[in-house]
């Protein structure tokens, strides 16, 4: 008895780790945490160096004389090419935005039901889904293309916008999400004579804020980073990081407004991740897969 | 005599029972109809872009197809051409089970073991660490950066500091040579691999029940092993589920960075991998049925793996 009270008064102490195994993990943490930022701070560095700088030998790390010249030479260049700049950027807004706001609304709209309700075929078809995350796009790209040239989507917007609109991560994570909604809150609405439209807009919608943001962490960097594949052949139907991508390919004489491309490539969707990140914890708690 | 007499009323109810069945079904398809509409957008572009494909695929591995003749039915060729006549195709499968074993696993263990420390810190730490481990598998094609580091001639990084500090006299054609292609690939892939399993695992731990522990120090438990395997594991299995189908399906799914690196095709086929062959004979020699082949065998080779990968996984914490 008078253990088992003892025992009750120690509980609330955290399992300490010796002070050397702490300091280990702290340098492993640290060393890990080097590698990955690394590559990046070099990134950032990069941009702002002077072309003297950039091909110094031996090769330095860090900027000394931080310069914007690559960003004038940038636009200067940009501005003198056949499609303008303005034009790729127009199209990678345009991929970007509707296909991410399309793959949040669409996916929302099939995880609700599935989320909720039981009904025929549902189990069977979130069971199609989950399945499809175990496999890469790689699989049916030639089929896909097949399916594209049927349709006459080849060398369109839709060949990048549609199909990213039903990626399967979306829709399960929305799913998973959806299920904590309160059956009360839903039941309320249909007793005050809410249709199931109604529900999913005005209740279930605004709810899932977190994943919609989730949603778009995972979506925007694939579609920003889309550089039209095979799909897409017409110069002006272009997208930026096609356009930034032949740049870096001009070699040496570019290599200061390639590290100005690769910075301007990187920092949007890392700026993105900082705004939603704590929403995007929220969402991935409820992730699991349940066998 | 009584068994005739009590069979014949028991068909009569059996059967409007049967017809009532199927109006129940009739009605529970008019009752979730809202439902059905609701999924519909999303289901229609999903079946038209993923199920369909996959099916399609499957049926072309049977037929010599190149996109201007009509399909041509071959049976088995293609895949006993695959696995018999094709060596590069056994180079290509040796390197993505090479990924799929060193990658796979190290960068799940990765995700999981800086997620566990990383939990520990305080929440703007935690905030910190987790962009900077997460930031590579969201910044696009910075991995090119990569390229600069291991760049062959004397400014790459690599071979500059190795230079400068008397390892290496003459520079080494890092990303030329067999022997360090492959490694250097690996990683590459590792250092973008914290994606979102990572996030999810953060996130698992982070919503453990804290009285579990509490509970379990009662119990008896002595240190941080024995919580990590009786607790804490246990307590986001369904998390580390969804890591596994993440990490597997990414090794299994290598070639973009393998073609950035180490260009298409890198010397020897050193860095050559299953979805690079696709891309080969799908996207450059169009011979599709052959294609298809390849896209089916990867399939089944990531499917069978997820669902092993599972079946491990439901043991632990047992």
């Amino acid at each position: 008895m008078v253990f088992k009270m003892m025992a009750a008064f120690r509980t609330p102490r955290k399992l300490n780790r010796s002070f050397a195994v702490s300091l280990m993990l702290f340098a492993l943490l640290a060393l890990f945490g080097a590698f990955m930022a690394l590559p990046l701070i070099y990134a950032v560095n990069n941009a702002f160096k002077p072309l003297d700088e950039l091909f110094i030998f031996p090769p330095r790390f860090l900027v000394v004389n931080p310069t914007l010249e690559n960003f004038y030479d940038l636009f200067a260049l940009m501005g003198n090419s056949w499609v303008p700049l303005s034009r790729y950027i127009a199209n990678t807004l345009l991929i970007t935005i509707v296909g991410t706001a399309g793959h949040i609304l669409l996916a929302s709209a099939a995880a609700y039901p599935l989320a909720k309700y039981r009904f025929y075929g549902s189990s069977a078809l979130f069971s199609i889904v989950v399945l499809s995350l175990m496999f890469s796009p790689h699989v049916t790209a030639i089929p896909n293309y097949m399916v594209m040239s049927w349709l006459g989507w080849i060398n369109t917007h839709a060949s990048i916008i549609i199909p990213s609109l039903a990626f399967p991560l979306g829709l399960f994570l929305m799913k998973q999400f959806m299920e904590q909604i309160p059956d009360a809150l839903l039941e309320a609405a249909k007793i005050d004579g809410a249709s199931e439209y109604r529900i999913y807009w005005s209740i279930v919608m605004p709810n899932v804020k977190p994943a919609w943001l989730t949603l778009m962490i995972l979506q925007f960097p694939m579609l920003w980073g889309s550089d039209g594949g095979s799909f897409i052949y017409s110069e002006n139907l272009k997208t930026l990081h096609y356009a930034l991508g032949q740049i870096t390919l001009g070699g040496i004489a570019r290599a200061g407004v390639g590290a100005a491309v690769a910075l301007i490539l990187m920092i949007v969707p890392i700026t993105l991740f900082v705004i939603s990140q704590s929403s995007v914890m929220q969402t991935m708690a409820t992730s699991g897969m349940k066998d | 005599m009584q068994t005739e007499t009590n069979a014949n009323p028991a068909k009569d109810a059996i059967r409007p029972m049967r017809q009532s069945r199927l109006a129940r079904i009739g009605k529970e398809l008019n009752r979730s109809k809202h439902y059905y509409l609701l999924m519909s957008p999303y289901m229609i572009i999903f079946f038209l872009f993923t199920v369909i494909p996959v099916a399609l695929s499957l049926g072309l591995s049977f037929f010599y197809f190149n996109m201007l003749e009509f399909p041509r039915f071959v049976g088995w060729q293609n895949y006993s051409r695959l696995f018999l006549n094709d060596d590069i195709f056994m180079i290509a499968l040796k390197n993505t089970l090479m990924f799929a074993v060193i990658t796979g696993p190290i960068s799940y263990f990765a995700c999981f073991v800086f997620a566990w420390i990383i939990n520990e810190l305080s929440p703007k730490a935690r905030a910190f660490m987790t962009l900077i481990f997460y930031a590579p598998s969201i910044s696009g094609n910075v991995f090119f950066i990569w390229l600069i580091f291991f760049s062959g001639d004397s400014y790459g990084y690599l071979n500059g500091f190795l230079m400068k500090t008397g390892f290496l006299l003459e520079p080494i054609q890092w990303l030329l040579d067999e022997k360090y292609i492959l490694p250097i690939v690996m990683i590459v892939q590792l250092w973008l691999s914290l994606g979102t399993s990572f996030l999810a695992f953060i996130a698992g731990l982070q919503t453990i029940d804290k009285t579990l522990i509490e509970a379990g120090a009662v119990d008896g438990i002595k240190n941080r092993w024995q919580e990590l395997w009786f607790i804490t594991l246990p307590s986001m299995r369904p998390q580390l589920m969804f890591g596994a189908v993440m990490q597997i399906t990414a090794s299994f799914a290598v070639a973009d960075i393998s073609i950035a690196l180490a260009g298409f095709p890198s010397v020897n086929y050193a860095a050559h991998t299953v979805v690079t062959h696709l891309m080969d004979f799908g996207t450059i020699r169009f011979e599709m049925g052959y294609a298809s082949a390849i896209a089916t065998v990867l399939f089944f080779l990531m499917i069978g793996s997820n669902k092993l990968t599972q079946k491990v996984l439901r043991k632990v914490g047992e």
